[in-house]
């Protein structure tokens, strides 16, 4: 085994444990934590249609920069969001984490797919789908600087999705 | 209750300030709905800009009907049904496209694109070409028409043109129109899909419901400093008013003009849009300055097309207990320095996780569920029936949070579904 290798491979299980964690703190509804892991130039985009739209061109579920995700954040802290209060029960997989390569400015793109169980008073529900994931090294901590949630049923009549997917 | 509908006789359920529960819950209700509105009256299927080219088509929905909207090579816009003549196959798969013709899979019988049978393979089993088409063909929706380029399809072979139907309506669609300095609003940012566990009726009262807000939006509101709450309090001069044949309106017109600034309605000021601004200075003269005060329409058009100034819905049933709401935003022919705010607007507002209607969503969800309770029976829509006043116009009107727009959607609902 090459020294590269061995990079290559401490650097997946550090991002793996970046992602498990992120996962755990959307599960848990942990809004303080999970906002501390995006940097400040944040895109968190679940697009609708088609993977593929222009998000300045067309509508998507979810189209946030790090000021929206804040807005966002802060309604979910009111406690009067009620698509969201009370709160989701969740729990999610992710599986098959890829390292995928790196940004033009050197963020480390990240490929995993998700299954997620969601039960609220509605009943159970089903999400899943492709997440790219950009993570950056931040004073030594990593950050999450993109997230972009492509569900399998994105150009399908979605349920309310109030929740951190 | 079955004999009372077998008589269509809805007194017994709605009365001038009270409705019955089972009105959002009843099956057989439900399918005398879908015959008597969804499949008779005017319905808002989409919009011309979706298929801007000759040959475009798009899949939507009319009721639970699975329907193409195509545009044949003159321009001339249709609504035909997703079956092939034949086996009873879906003759379209994709959601949109170009093409002058459609190919059912399972025997390759194919259509033009206006709905005429083309071919059929291996055609001397029906005896040769030209057999089949003078009786065979996709089915239509027997009348279209359109109005400020939306797109309306009703199954009813006659009865009111589109114009009769839209009635006082149809000037709100002009107003959205007017918000374009080119006089066109285009429909061409795709659509939100937000499926919502409630009877489709809880949507269409919700619309022009101004007493919510401040209470389902108080979170939102809260944390961003929005004007939007206080357009719909006790002090606002806003007016609620039933626009006849099921239509009404939050005229929030009183408010902006009270302010006098223009676009103060979409959040900004004329300095910071000055292309726009120009534009529509040059394109209406003198009428520019009170379009841009005034703003767009708030109007729910019965029974499914729902504008909320910058955004467009539009509502079809499942079932009793299930609707999907279609939402886009409006993009303004002309109006480059607004459109792309008016999709990152909508985004953060709309559809399964916007800021706005997923908490109405919450609601209607709620509410499917209380209206089944045993008791009480009846859900009461008497808010401001002491303060009512008729305009002008000859339109109940009513304060910004008043139910004048449930008491008018209730009363054409009932007289759609007693037509005999």
């Amino acid at each position: 085994m090459t020294a590269g290798a061995d990079l290559a491979e401490l650097a997946l299980q550090e991002v793996e444990a970046f992602l498990y964690l992120e996962a755990r703190l959307a599960d848990e509804s942990d809004y303080d934590g999970w906002e501390s892991l995006w940097t400040e130039d944040a895109i968190y985009w679940v697009p609708a249609g088609r993977a593929d739209a222009d998000p300045r061109a067309q509508v998507s579920v979810i189209f946030d920069n790090r000021s929206r995700i804040a807005t966002r954040l802060n309604q979910l802290r009111t406690g009067k969001r009620y698509a969201q209060s009370p709160a989701s029960n969740l729990r999610r997989l992710i599986s098959n984490v890829e390292i995928l390569g790196r940004t033009e400015g050197g963020d480390t793109e990240v490929g995993a797919n998700f299954l997620l169980l969601e039960s609220r008073a509605r009943g159970l529900q089903l999400w899943g789908g492709r997440t790219t994931y950009r993570v950056r090294r931040v004073e030594g901590e990593l950050r999450l600087a993109y997230k972009k949630v492509v569900l399998v049923n994105l150009d399908e009549p979605l349920p309310t999705l109030g929740f951190l997917i | 209750m079955t004999e009372l509908l077998e008589r269509r006789d809805y007194g017994a359920l709605i009365r001038p300030t009270q409705v019955h529960g089972s009105l959002y819950t009843s099956p057989e209700i439900f399918a005398a709905e879908l015959a008597r509105i969804w499949y008779t009256t005017w319905v808002f299927v989409g919009h011309e800009s979706e298929v801007a080219q000759p040959n475009d088509y798009v899949r939507k929905k009319l009721g639970q009907q699975d329907v193409i909207m195509t545009r044949d090579r003159e321009g001339q816009v249709h609504l035909l049904l997703n079956r092939c003549a034949h086996r009873g196959n879906q003759v379209c798969e994709d959601e949109r496209g170009n093409s002058g013709s459609f190919r059912c899979p399972y025997h390759g019988w194919t259509y033009r694109n206006t709905g005429e049978l083309l071919g059929y393979p291996f055609n001397r089993g029906y005896g040769g070409k030209g057999q089949l088409e003078k009786r065979l063909a996709l089915g239509r929706v027997p009348r279209v028409d359109s109005y400020q380029g939306f797109v309306f399809g009703s199954f009813a072979g006659d009865g009111p043109s589109l114009v009769e139907h839209l009635g006082a309506a149809a000037g709100e669609l002009d107003r959205l129109a007017r918000l374009s300095p080119e006089g066109r609003a285009e429909l061409t940012a795709g659509w939100l899909k937000h499926r919502t566990r409630a009877n489709w009726k809880l949507l269409a009262e919700n619309e022009t419901d101004g007493y919510h807000p401040q209470f389902v939006h108080g979170s939102i509101f809260s944390v961003t400093d929005s004007p939007i709450g206080a357009l719909y309090s006790d002090k606002s001069a806003a007016v609620t008013r039933d626009l006849g044949g099921g239509h009404s309106e939050n005229d929030l017109r009183p408010e902006f003009r009270r302010v006098g600034k223009p676009m103060r309605w979409f959040g900004t000021t004329e300095q910071r849009v000055p292309e726009y601004v120009a534009a529509m200075r040059d394109a209406y003269g003198a009428d520019a300055e009170r379009i841009m005060v005034e703003g767009g329409p708030h109007v729910m058009i019965f029974p499914n097309l729902f504008v909320a100034e910058i955004q467009v819905f539009n509502i079809q049933p499942v079932a009793p207990g299930e609707c999907v709401q279609y939402v886009t935003a409006v993009q303004l022919a002309g109006g480059r320095e607004l459109n792309q705010r008016m999709i990152s607007q909508s985004i953060g507002s709309v559809g399964p996780a916007g800021m706005l209607l997923a908490d109405d969503t919450e609601m209607y969800e709620r509410n499917q569920a209380g209206v089944a309770a045993r008791s009480p029976e009846w859900l009461d829509i008497s808010r401001g029936v002491g303060r009512e006043s008729v305009d002008e116009a000859g339109h109940p009107v009513g304060t910004a949070t008043d139910e004048v727009g449930m008491r008018g959607f209730w009363a054409h609902y009932r007289a759609l579904m007693e037509a005999q």
